[in-house]
C-alpha cells in the first residue's frame, strides 16, 4: 500500500516537474519554442485536447444538475456533487489551459469589453465566464457545508432551480458553440468531420460522455477511496448515454450520407482510418454494450463502455480540432513534448485537486449529511466517512486486511443506512 | 466605393518588385521565399505548368465578407470601406481563430515572440487614405497588377475575357470566392495549377456561422422557459404530494422522529 501510494505521488510529481518546465519555456521564450503550432497548422493539442476535450467532460455537470434538480429525479441524487466537482474543476483547467494558448493571456478580459457578436469565439468567451461562476455556485455548498456557514448554504440552496436553469442554458449554448467554431471552415475541414450540423453534434456527444464520465469517475472513485458505489444509478445513466449515443450515431450518419461524404470512410487515409476508429470505438462498441442489459448491468461492462465512451469522445474532438485539419494545411502536426507535458500536467492536477476535494468535502456523502439531519442514527453514521479517509488509496485487492480493519463496523453502518435510504426512495 | 487590385497572371513578369516594394513598405528584410511570414506579407511564386513558367503573387485578398473579422472575439480585424482589412494588435488576445478561419490561410503568426501578434497584408490601408495607391501596384512595371474602384476592375476584367476569349479562363478568381475578394485574379491556366486555393464555397462564410449564432437569443429563451416550466410543475407536484392528507409515510416519519429526538 504504502509503496503504491509513493509510486503515483512520485508520478504525478515528474508530470508536474515537466509542466513546470514546460510554463516558464513558454512564457519566456513564446509559443513558437515551447510548441510545434505553425502558420499552417495554428491550433493544437491544447486547443484539441485541453478546451474541446475539457468542456465536453464536464457536461456531466449540467446534465445531472438538470436531472436533478428541474427534473427531481430523485435516485441521482448521489451523483450529483461529483459531477459538479468534476464540471467546476473541468472548467478551471480549460481558463488555466486558455492562458497557455492565448498569445497574449493578458488580454483575456477583452471579449467582455470588446465585443463581436458575430463570432462563435466571442460566445465561447462569455460562456465559460458565466458558466465557470455558475459552476463555482453550483459547487459551493459542498464548502459552505465543510465550514458549518448554515445561513450561506441555506441563500443557496434557495436560489439553486435558477442558477441550475441558467447552466443548463449556458452550457447547451456552450457545448454547441463549441462545434460552431469549425463552421466557418468548409474548405478546410475534412468532410468526414465538416457538417452543418456539428453545433448539434457536439451538444448531443456531451450529453453521452457527461453521463460516461459520471459512471467512469464513480467507479474510479470506489477503487481510489472505498466509496459504495449506487450501481442502479450507473445503470440508469448508461441508459441515458446510450439514448444520446443512438440518436447521436443516428445524426452523423444521416449527415455523411447526405453530404455524399460516405465515400471517404475506409483505411486507405489517415481520416478515414481514425475515423472509423472513432466510431467503432466511441459508438458501436459502447452501444452494442449498453444495448445489452446482462452487460449493462454488469459493473465491469458498464466500466468499459462508459470508459470507451470517454476515449471515442476524446479522438472525435482531437479528429474535429486536428486530424481533419491536417490535410488542408499541408503540414503534420503532433504536438511537442512540452505541450503534451502542459496537457498531462493539467489532467493529474485535475486528478489530484479532485482526490483532495473527495477527502475534505461532502463530495460523495450527500446521502450522509442529510441522514445527519434527519435521523438519530446520525452519530453513528459520520464515523461512516472515518474510513474512507483512513483507507484511501487502497486498491481492492491490493491490502485486504487493511482495508477490512479499516472499515469494519462503521462501514456497515453507513451500508445498512444506504440501504435503508433506497428503500425510502 | 471600395477599392481592390486586378492581378492578371498573363502579364506577370514575376520580377518580383511588387514583393521588394512592400517589404520596404513594412520595413520588412529582403525575402524571397515562397510563403507567407510574420516578416512577408506579399511573395511571388513561379509556377511550372505545360508550355513554361507562369508567375503568381499571393497576398491578404482582403474578403468583401471577410471570415477572420467575423471570427475575430474582440474586433481586432476590421473590414474597412475603402476595402482594406485592418488588424489591431492592441485588441488582439492571440487566440488564433483568424488564422484557423482564413479560406486563404494569408494570417502569420510572430510565434518567437512573447507578445506576439498576427501579421498580414494590409492593402497598405494608411496610403490609401492618402489618396495613394497600394505599394506594390505602383511598383508593378507590368500592369499586371492594377489598382482601382472593385466595380470598375470586375468590368475590365470581365472586358479582356471577352476580348481574348481563346487567352483567359473564362472566369474571375476572387468575384465569389468566399462571396467576394478585393483581389481579382485573371490567368490563362486553370487556378488550381497556380496553387491558388479552389473549392472555397461561394457563399459568404461568416453567413455560415451567423446561421447559428442567430439563433441564440430564442434559442435561450425557449430552452429556459421550457426549463422554468418543467422546473416549476414537477416542483408544485412534489410539494402538493409532500403538504397532502396521505404524504409518502415514508418521507414524514424520520421527521417527526428527529424532532422527537431533539427535543429529548
Amino acid at each position: 500500500m504504502k509503496v503504491r501510494f509513493g509510486f503515483w505521488r512520485i508520478v504525478l510529481g515528474l508530470i508536474l516537474a515537466s509542466g513546470l518546465f514546460a510554463t516558464i519555456v513558454r512564457f519566456t521564450r513564446g509559443l513558437g519554442a515551447s510548441t510545434n503550432l505553425s502558420d499552417q497548422f495554428p491550433w493544437g493539442i491544447w486547443i484539441g485536447f485541453d478546451i474541446l476535450c475539457g468542456v465536453g467532460l464536464a457536461a456531466g455537470g449540467f446534465t445531472l444538475t438538470a436531472a436533478v434538480h428541474i427534473f427531481r429525479i430523485e435516485r441521482f441524487k448521489s451523483v450529483v456533487r461529483p459531477a459538479v466537482l468534476t464540471a467546476f474543476l473541468g472548467y478551471l483547467l480549460v481558463v488555466f489551459a486558455l492562458f497557455f494558448d492565448l498569445g497574449k493571456p493578458w488580454n483575456i478580459w477583452h471579449p467582455l469589453v470588446m465585443w463581436n457578436p458575430h463570432s462563435v469565439m466571442f460566445e465561447v468567451a462569455w460562456c465559460v465566464m458565466l458558466y465557470t461562476m455558475v459552476l463555482g455556485l453550483e459547487f459551493s455548498p459542498m464548502l459552505w457545508e465543510k465550514l458549518g456557514w448554515t445561513k450561506v448554504l441555506r441563500a443557496v440552496k434557495q436560489i439553486t432551480p435558477v442558477v441550475v436553469i441558467m447552466g443548463v442554458i449556458l452550457s447547451t449554448l456552450h457545448q454547441s458553440s463549441l462545434g460552431s467554431l469549425f463552421l466557418i471552415t468548409p474548405g478546410k475541414l475534412h468532410p468526414l468531420w465538416y457538417s452543418p450540423w456539428l453545433p448539434v453534434f457536439f451538444f448531443l456527444s456531451s450529453i453521452a460522455v457527461g453521463c460516461s464520465m459520471v459512471i467512469f469517475e464513480s467507479f474510479l472513485s470506489r477503487r481510489a477511496f472505498k466509496h459504495e458505489i449506487d450501481l442502479p444509478v450507473l445503470v440508469d445513466l448508461g441508459r441515458v448515454a446510450l439514448v444520446a449515443l443512438v440518436l447521436y450515431a443516428e445524426l452523423r450518419f444521416l449527415d455523411l450520407q447526405s453530404r455524399d461524404a460516405l465515400q471517404f470512410i475506409g483505411f486507405g487515409t489517415e481520416e478515414g482510418r481514425l475515423f472509423i476508429l472513432e466510431i467503432a470505438l466511441g459508438i458501436a462498441a459502447p452501444v452494442l454494450m449498453l444495448a445489452i442489459p446482462r452487460i449493462r448491468k454488469n459493473p465491469g461492462g458498464l466500466f468499459t463502455a462508459s470508459t470507451l465512451i470517454v476515449l471515442g469522445f476524446v479522438l472525435n474532438r482531437l479528429n474535429v480540432g486536428i486530424t481533419g485539419l491536417q490535410a488542408s494545411s499541408g503540414v503534420r502536426y503532433f504536438p511537442s513534448w512540452m505541450e503534451l507535458a502542459v496537457t498531462i500536467s493539467l489532467v493529474g492536477a485535475g486528478f489530484a485537486i479532485f482526490g483532495l476535494a473527495v477527502r475534505h468535502l461532502p463530495v460523495f456523502a450527500e446521502e450522509v449529511h442529510s441522514a445527519r439531519a434527519s435521523r438519530p442514527l446520525a452519530t453513528s453514521t459520520v464515523v461512516g466517512d472515518v474510513p474512507c479517509q483512513r483507507v484511501r488509496w487502497v486498491w481492492p485487492g491490493n491490502s485486504p486486511v487493511a482495508s477490512a480493519s479499516g472499515s469494519s463496523s462503521p462501514s456497515v453502518g453507513s451500508d445498512s443506512f444506504i440501504s435503508a435510504s433506497k428503500g425510502r426512495i | 466605393m471600395p477599392y481592390a487590385m486586378l492581378i492578371d497572371v498573363t502579364r506577370c513578369v514575376g520580377c518580383g518588385q511588387c514583393r521588394d516594394a512592400c517589404q520596404t513598405q513594412n520595413e520588412q528584410p529582403f525575402s524571397d521565399a515562397e510563403q507567407f511570414s510574420q516578416d512577408q506579407f506579399n511573395y511571388v511564386k513561379a509556377v511550372q505548368v505545360e508550355d513554361g513558367e507562369r508567375y503568381v503573387r499571393r497576398q491578404c485578398m482582403h474578403c468583401e465578407e471577410p471570415a477572420c473579422a467575423s471570427v475575430c472575439p474582440v474586433g481586432a480585424l476590421q473590414k474597412t470601406a475603402e476595402g482594406p482589412v485592418v488588424y489591431s494588435a492592441d485588441k488582439c488576445m492571440g487566440c488564433r481563430y483568424c488564422m484557423v478561419a482564413c479560406p486563404f490561410s494569408v494570417p502569420t503568426y510572430q510565434w518567437d515572440k512573447r507578445a506576439p501578434q498576427v501579421r498580414k497584408c494590409s492593402f497598405c490601408a494608411g496610403r490609401l487614405v492618402k489618396g495613394e495607391q497600394p505599394a506594390c501596384a505602383a511598383a508593378c512595371p507590368a500592369e499586371a497588377t492594377v489598382f482601382g474602384d472593385r466595380d470598375e476592375l470586375l468590368a475590365e476584367a470581365h472586358r479582356r475575357i471577352q476580348e481574348q476569349p481563346d487567352l483567359y479562363v473564362p472566369t474571375v478568381y476572387g468575384e465569389h470566392e468566399a462571396g467576394g475578394t478585393s483581389m481579382l485574379y485573371l490567368s490563362d491556366v486553370p487556378f488550381e495549377q497556380l496553387g491558388l486555393p479552389v473549392g472555397i464555397p461561394e457563399e459568404s462564410l461568416p453567413g455560415l456561422t451567423f446561421k447559428v449564432l442567430s439563433k441564440i437569443p430564442s434559442i435561450s429563451m425557449m430552452w429556459g422557459t421550457a426549463l422554468a416550466g418543467t422546473w416549476w410543475v414537477i416542483h408544485r407536484r412534489m410539494t402538493l404530494a409532500a403538504d397532502g392528507s396521505t404524504p409518502p409515510a415514508p418521507q414524514s416519519e424520520p421527521e417527526s422522529t428527529t424532532s422527537a429526538g431533539r427535543e429529548s
